[in-house]
Formats: structure tokens, C-alpha cells, sequence
């Protein structure tokens, strides 16, 4: 130990410390004054809703937007960062929500570019190769190097971009998001990784809104809100209900309050749907069930088990080959000639899975996209054809304010308002008709906390109002929370049938593998 | 059909083959950098142009090559600047470059000329000539390798040999260097190249700017070894063959090639064959010379298969929130 002085100071100073930095968007304050102390080798979590500045605030770490002000210290030393070249060379790595991969290039190439060794390829690709087989070995990231990226699963494909960052020699790697895109198996074995990358002394900073994962495996943790850092704890010190109150400002139901259902008719029935792509591979395969009023019956499954195709039949957007849909006894067309207008007239309202491609036109302003796919009510139009505008901004007003839509302005664009406030957008829109049977598809994804409890509330409100309801999610929790019945779908088919109060998240996640007998 | 003439066709496939190759490459790199080039036309137009000015002016065709390459450049920067830095639309503003080139080139050839828009014609060292490879008329007794090599083989001039050249070092360059890693990624996910550090106007101004060359290389041809002279819309449609000729070549170089050659062989066919008489009556020769666009429309329609174009194509670059 010659070197104890040095390495007494590297020891002490944090790996991360941001002093005061503020960012501005026009005239959205994004940063205020944020300051943050992150330990060498730990795990720090940073949560907050949709729209609170974490993704602003990791993207200035990373040199992607220069701060209006503050600075950075990485190890002690003043660092400024005025892109990501400099960000890479303090030894910082990201891991973006979306991945930055390119995807017909193999896993090598990904890893290489923008870090080769010189003019020609043969070399880089070379040592990248024999580094990947010594990173795996270490911190169970194998990957084959030749692959091509889009062959490769969600899962893999962020191993590559963690890879990426090591290859880059990152002994601070940020993650946005990352088990949002991941099925419960990959999430468990990208903790697995980031625990071998703790054990090696990298400082791992995880942003998320799933506080279940913040308990599971950060040291520390600090909540955003409104683009300020509201509180910074260690895990130990705190728990899911405090941090989910941080985040809002104020006491949420992580639990949906909800009466016993007392399902009347079936207002909706699917007999035997079956409908195969173009490419001849069956999508749904004899799907039957029906949704009585008064009931909320949820659709589980792991995403791409014919739960899209369902909605899209269902809602009139594409046909299918053979079956029936019945609404309130009556056949409706699922044939070539179906569309969602007819849909509409016969009371089914849908909020698509999608809501960005499907749901809103982005570059609209609000009140435009609250009455689309209504405009022939005669209260939105006039005479030859004109729209009556000052009702339907009037309308659009009304619905901004019951579902608290912020900011409650009708002429902002939808591009504009946070992933929760377009989804309420769309929700009002639907919701609003009074339809007798609502199709849902992923009504929080991307959506935060706040918003999430709003949603539910409005669906259970909908039940309780007698309507049937069809809500299609990928996350267990909210179906298990919201819906009375529910259908788990594997491979185009219905692999069972539960009561929502009778069975538990490890006999439905059976079900949505595809393992029904053990499940039984 | 003797050997002669079906060597005289090949040898005339390969001339008209030239200028497309070039073009086509040019293409290749700006639109795997991610950037549409429809005014392909427009800056083989404006170097055919400055080029054949040049060399009338000077009696040089090496100075007729300069001016033809900056003024092929000049264009490229012109739509580098409209969809890189000022994130404009690709295909508005190649359409814009097709027009300028096309009245600026007939403008300022009529007041500097007055000759119609046409350059005074050019001879001797004011065009590129042909090259007469060695022992050339030696081997040329020799049963048909004698003949290939004197017709087919040697006596083109240095441009052919260049353009053929480009070929291979284009592949080398996109697919064997860091450079060529970096070009196909911008095009594909500018994203990646961004968070890797490396700047994308960089990136893909570089690749504008070896289109616009490569395009010069194009127009010079036209004018100071093709012909001699320039004349009022000389270029004739070939960026725009050349690009669907990148297309058929699904974005990469040495099907590029062969496609370029396939159609200046059907062009070569439709000027050697005006009017083909099958017995019940003659194929008029308008037929022949629409039957590279015919088969251009046939193939690109029936033949091709999926084209794939690099994924960002089109689409300026504009960094996420």
C-alpha cells in the first residue's frame, strides 16, 4: 500500500456529486437547482413520475444537453461535460430506454463503433471480440458476437448495450428504464448482472417507476418531482409507500378500492375467433369468452399472444377469418367490410394499446383529438359539413377538467402533454361517450403513478356504472388489481380462466408460459 | 451476330455504363449516410457543364476536372446545408437542386457562349482520350482474346478505368474501415452514432461531399470524354436511372456495378439497333430507345425483391428529449 493517499481520496469521494444543476426547455424549468451525491459501487435509484426531469437530468450526466447551470464532479475532480465524447472518457456509460443500437449490424459492430482503435476494422473487431468473452465470463453477459442485432431478444439486445458501455471502460453506468421492455425472467437475471457489476466496484444509477425494483436491489435512492430532488434516502430507510408519497406529493392507493362486482347480462361474447396473419401464422385460435355488465374481465399474457389482434378484431380495425362477436345478442360484422365507426355506433368505445399510432394524432392540439372518430355527432357538426368549434373546444374544456388533464389548455398539441396527460386524453375521449362496452389496451403504460390511480379509478367508476369492460395489460399487478374475471392468453389461445380474487400472480405468470397443467 | 459486333456492343455498354456507375455510387454513399439524394441529375448536370466550359476556356481536360468537381461539391453542400444543418426535406430540396442546375447551366452557358447554351466543342488535350493499352495491335491477330483485349479491354479513356476502380475501393471503404462503420450506422440509427460521441453533421457531411464528387466524376465524363463538348440537358435522366439502378442494387457496390452495366447495355442495344425488322413489320425505333426505361419500370417492379433502404434515409436528424 504505497499509494494509500490517493486511494484514501478516491475512496472517499463520491463517484458522482452534481452541484446545482438547472435546465430549461423554453419555458419549462426541466432541472432546478438539483444536487446529488452518488458512493463508489453503489446502486442508486432515482424515481419519480413521467415528466419530473430523471431522463433530463441523466441526459446532461451524459453530455446529451448541456446545463444552464451547476457542475459536475466525477470522483472528487470537476468535470465539465459538453457531450458525450467527454461523458464516455470520464468513464461514464448509458443504457437509453430506447435502445441506440443499430440493428443490422452484428453485436461486434455495435459494440466497436465509436470506439475503434484506428483507421481499419479487422483489428477493433478483433480485440472487441476477445474483450466480449472476458466480459461475459465475468458478469454473465453472454451474447453471440456475430449475431445480428434485430435477431436478438428485447433482453439481449440491452446486454449489448451494457456491453457497449464496458467495452468503453464505463465504471458508471446509468440505466433509464431498463426492465420496462423486459419479461420477469430477464428483468431478474439484469439484476443478477448489476449485481456482479456492484461486486466489481461500478456505481450503477437506475431510473425507474417501478418502486418494487427500487426496494429490491438499490443502496440508495432519491425521488424527483416536478424537476426538483425531493428527497434522497438510503433504501433501508424507507419503503414502497413513502417513496410512491414523495413522488406524488401526496397519499396514493397503490391498491384499487374497488366493491364486489354484480355482473348482470353479458353485454359482450367472442365465440371462436380464429384469424391468422399474412404470413399464414395463426393469431388467435378459437377464442371464446364473454364480458357481462357490471364486469371488469381481464386479458393477461405476455406480450404477443394474440391480445393485439383481439382488441383490433373486437374494435373493427382488421378483420377476422372465422367467428362471431355479439354485442348485446347481436352479431356484429368481423368481416372485410368492418370498420371502428360502426363499432362506435354500437356502443363500444376503444382506448387503443398504442396510444401515440393509434390513439391521438400527435401534432393535433387537444381539443382536436378529443372528439375524433365523434365528429358526426350532430353536436360537434354543423351545416355541410363544418365543424361547430366553439362547441367542441367547449366540450373539449369540460373533459379536460373532469379528468384533470394538465396543463388544462385545449390548444396545446398532444406531443406536449406527458404520456399520462395524452392518455387521459384519450380516456376522456371514450370514456365520456358512455359506451356499454369499453375495449382498454395498456391503459398505464408509460403512464406514472399519479395518472395510474386516476385511470382506475375512471375504469372501476365505469363497472360500478354497469358497463362491460375488456382490459388487455401486460402488467400483472394492474389486472389482478382491476379486473373481477380473468383470461390468460398464450399463444393465440385462452390458456384459462380465473377469478380475479382466487388466484395469485404465480399461477397466472404458469398460465402465461404456456404451462397450464401446473398450473391446474 | 459476329464477334465484332457483339464486342463493339460491349465496348459501348461499358461507355454508356460509366457515367451511371459513377452516379450510382455517389448515391451509395449519401444515402447509406442516411441522406436521399433525388439531385443526382442536377450535379452530374452542373459539372458536365462546368467541366465542358472549363476545357473549352483552357484546352485542358484536367482543368476541365477541377471545375467540374467543385461545381458538382458546390451543389452537394448546397443540399447538405438544406438537410443537415437546416433539417430540411431530402427530396424537396434535391428537386430544388435538379432546377437550379438545369436553368443555371443553359443561363450562364448562353450569356458566356452564345451558342445555344452548348460549349464550343472540344479537341485534343481538351478531352479525355482514349488509352491504347500496351501490345494492343500486337495481340489483336490472336483468335478472340486478341480482339477482347484490344476492343474491350483496353481503349477507353482513364475515367472508365476509374469508375471501375471505384467499385472495389468503394466496398473496401464501407465495409473494411472504421470511416465505413460509421457512414452505414448514421444511416441506419444516427442515435447510436450520436451516443457513441461521433457527430452526425460530420458524418454525413463527409458522405454528401464524396457524392458530390463521385457525381462530378459523372458529369466530366459526359462532357470532356463521352462527347465534346457540353450540351442543354446532356445528363438525359442518368441520376435518376442511377438511382434506380441503386435501388436494383439494393444499396450495395458490386451489384451496383452490374447493374450499371446492365443498363448501358440495354442503352447501347437501343442506339445499335434503331429498328429491328421481325417480318410482320419493324419495331419503331421510339420502342428501342424507351426500352432501357421500359425494362428500368419491368425490373424494379418484378425483379427486385424486397429493397431494403438504409432505415434513418430521409429523415434529418434531431436529437430526442
Amino acid at each position: 500500500m504505497s499509494d494509500t493517499n490517493t486511494a484514501g481520496r478516491a475512496q472517499s469521494a463520491p463517484a458522482i456529486e452534481l452541484k446545482g444543476i438547472s435546465k430549461a426547455f423554453g419555458p419549462v424549468q426541466a432541472n432546478k437547482d438539483i444536487s446529488l451525491h452518488v458512493a463508489k459501487g453503489a446502486i442508486h435509484g432515482i424515481v419519480g413520475e413521467n415528466g419530473a426531469g430523471k431522463s433530463t437530468l441523466m441526459s446532461i450526466l451524459y453530455g446529451f444537453y448541456k446545463s444552464d447551470a451547476g457542475e459536475i464532479y466525477i470522483n472528487g475532480d470537476l468535470t465539465p461535460i459538453p457531450d458525450s465524447q467527454a461523458a464516455i472518457k470520464a468513464g461514464i456509460g448509458m443504457v437509453h430506454q430506447h435502445f441506440k443500437l443499430v440493428e443490422n449490424f452484428t453485436v461486434l459492430e455495435n459494440v466497436v463503433l465509436g470506439a475503434e482503435d484506428g483507421a481499419m476494422l479487422k483489428p477493433s473487431l478483433a480485440k472487441a471480440r476477445d474483450v466480449l468473452t472476458t466480459l461475459a465470463h465475468e458478469y454473465e453477459l453472454d451474447v453471440d458476437p456475430d449475431a445480428v442485432i434485430e435477431d436478438l431478444s428485447v433482453g439481449h439486445q440491452q446486454r449489448v448495450e451494457i456491453l457497449k458501455a464496458l467495452y468503453r471502460q464505463a465504471d458508471i453506468l446509468i440505466l433509464d428504464e431498463p426492465t420496462g421492455v423486459l419479461t420477469p425472467a430477464e428483468a431478474d437475471h439484469l439484476f443478477r448482472i448489476l449485481g456482479n457489476l456492484k461486486a466489481e466496484g461500478k456505481t450503477i444509477i437506475l431510473i425507474t417507476h417501478k418502486l418494487r425494483e427500487i426496494m429490491a436491489i438499490t443502496d440508495s435512492v432519491s425521488v424527483m418531482r416536478r424537476g426538483e430532488m425531493t428527497a434522497t434516502k438510503p433504501t433501508s430507510q424507507t419503503n414502497a409507500q413513502e417513496l410512491a408519497e414523495l413522488m406524488v406529493g401526496r397519499q396514493v392507493l397503490l391498491q384499487v378500492d374497488k366493491k364486489p362486482a354484480s355482473p348482470g347480462a353479458a353485454l359482450l361474447r367472442v365465440e371462436n375467433l380464429s384469424v391468422r396473419d399474412e404470413l399464414g401464422v395463426e393469431k388467435l385460435r378459437n377464442v371464446s369468452f364473454e364480458v357481462r355488465a357490471g364486469e371488469i374481465l381481464g386479458v393477461a399474457g405476455v406480450a404477443g399472444n394474440g391480445q393485439s389482434e383481439l382488441l383490433e378484431i373486437i374494435s373493427g380495425i382488421s378483420p377476422a377469418d372465422s367467428g362471431k362477436v355479439l354485442i348485446n345478442g347481436d352479431a356484429i360484422d368481423i368481416g372485410k367490410t368492418a370498420n371502428p365507426n360502426m363499432r362506435r355506433h354500437r356502443g363500444i368505445a376503444h382506448v387503443p394499446e398504442d396510444r401515440h399510432r393509434m390513439g391521438l394524432v400527435m401534432s393535433n392540439m387537444a381539443w382536436e383529438n378529443t372528439f375524433l372518430g365523434y365528429q358526426d355527432d350532430p353536436a360537434f357538426e354543423g351545416s355541410f359539413g363544418f365543424m361547430r368549434r366553439e362547441n367542441i373546444i367547449e366540450d373539449a374544456k369540460q373533459k379536460i377538467e373532469r379528468f384533470d388533464i394538465r396543463p388544462p389548455n385545449p390548444r396545446l398539441k398532444a406531443e406536449n402533454f406527458s404520456g399520462g396527460n395524452q392518455q387521459k386524453i384519450v380516456l376522456a375521449r371514450e370514456i365520456e361517450r358512455n359506451p356499454d362496452v369499453l375495449l382498454v389496451g395498456q391503459p398505464t403504460r408509460g403512464v406514472d403513478i399519479g395518472a395510474i390511480e386516476f385511470i382506475h379509478k375512471q375504469i372501476v367508476a365505469l363497472r360500478d356504472a354497469g358497463k362491460a369492460i375488456l382490459l388487455v395489460s401486460v402488467e400483472l399487478d394492474e389486472i389482478l388489481s382491476l379486473s373481477d374475471r380473468v383470461i390468460v392468453m398464450f399463444d393465440g389461445a385462452v390458456a384459462g380462466e380465473r377469478d380475479a380474487t382466487k388466484t395469485n400472480n404465480k399461477e397466472l405468470g404458469m398460465l402465461m408460459a404456456g404451462m397450464a397443467g401446473e398450473a391446474a | 451476330m459476329d464477334l465484332a459486333t457483339i464486342l463493339q456492343l460491349f465496348d459501348s455498354s461499358l461507355r454508356l455504363a460509366t457515367p451511371l456507375l459513377f452516379a450510382c455510387l455517389a448515391g451509395l454513399f449519401s444515402e447509406r449516410a442516411g441522406i436521399f439524394d433525388i439531385g443526382l441529375e442536377g450535379k452530374i448536370l452542373a459539372s458536365a457543364f462546368a467541366a465542358g466550359a472549363f476545357a473549352a476556356v483552357t484546352g485542358s481536360a484536367m482543368l476541365g476536372l477541377c471545375a467540374g468537381l467543385v461545381a458538382s461539391i458546390m451543389m452537394s453542400l448546397i443540399h447538405g446545408l438544406a438537410s443537415i444543418t437546416f433539417q430540411g426535406n431530402q427530396i424537396i430540396s434535391g428537386v430544388a437542386i435538379n432546377f437550379l442546375a438545369s436553368g443555371l447551366t443553359a443561363l450562364i452557358g448562353q450569356n458566356w457562349f452564345h451558342q445555344g447554351g452548348q460549349t464550343p466543342p472540344l479537341s485534343g488535350s481538351g478531352r479525355f482520350q482514349s488509352l491504347t493499352w500496351p501490345l494492343a495491335e500486337k495481340l489483336n491477330s490472336l483468335p478472340v482474346i486478341g480482339p477482347i483485349y484490344k476492343e474491350l479491354i483496353s481503349g477507353h479513356n482513364i475515367l472508365v478505368y476509374v469508375a471501375l476502380l471505384c467499385v472495389p475501393v468503394t466496398w473496401w471503404v464501407l465495409f473494411r474501415t472504421r470511416f465505413g462503420l460509421r457512414l452505414r450506422a448514421v444511416g441506419e440509427n444516427p442515435g447510436a452514432v450520436d451516443t457513441a460521441g461521433i457527430s452526425v453533421t460530420r458524418l454525413r457531411y463527409q458522405a454528401v461531399i464524396i457524392c458530390g464528387i463521385l457525381c462530378g466524376l459523372a458529369g466530366v465524363y459526359l462532357s470532356t470524354a463521352m462527347a465534346a463538348g457540353f450540351g442543354r440537358e446532356m445528363s438525359a435522366g442518368r441520376g435518376f436511372i442511377a438511382l434506380a439502378a441503386l435501388i436494383f442494387a439494393k444499396w450495395k457496390p458490386v451489384p451496383a456495378l452490374f447493374t450499371c452495366l446492365l443498363f448501358g447495355f440495354l442503352e447501347a442495344v437501343a442506339i445499335r439497333y434503331q429498328s429491328i425488322d421481325l417480318g410482320f413489320g419493324t419495331v419503331p425505333v421510339q420502342f428501342m430507345q424507351a426500352l432501357p426505361y421500359i425494362l428500368t419500370v419491368v425490373i424494379l417492379a418484378g425483379f427486385v425483391g424486397k429493397a431494403i433502404p438504409p432505415k434513418a434515409g430521409g429523415r434529418p436528424y434531431v436529437k430526442e428529449r
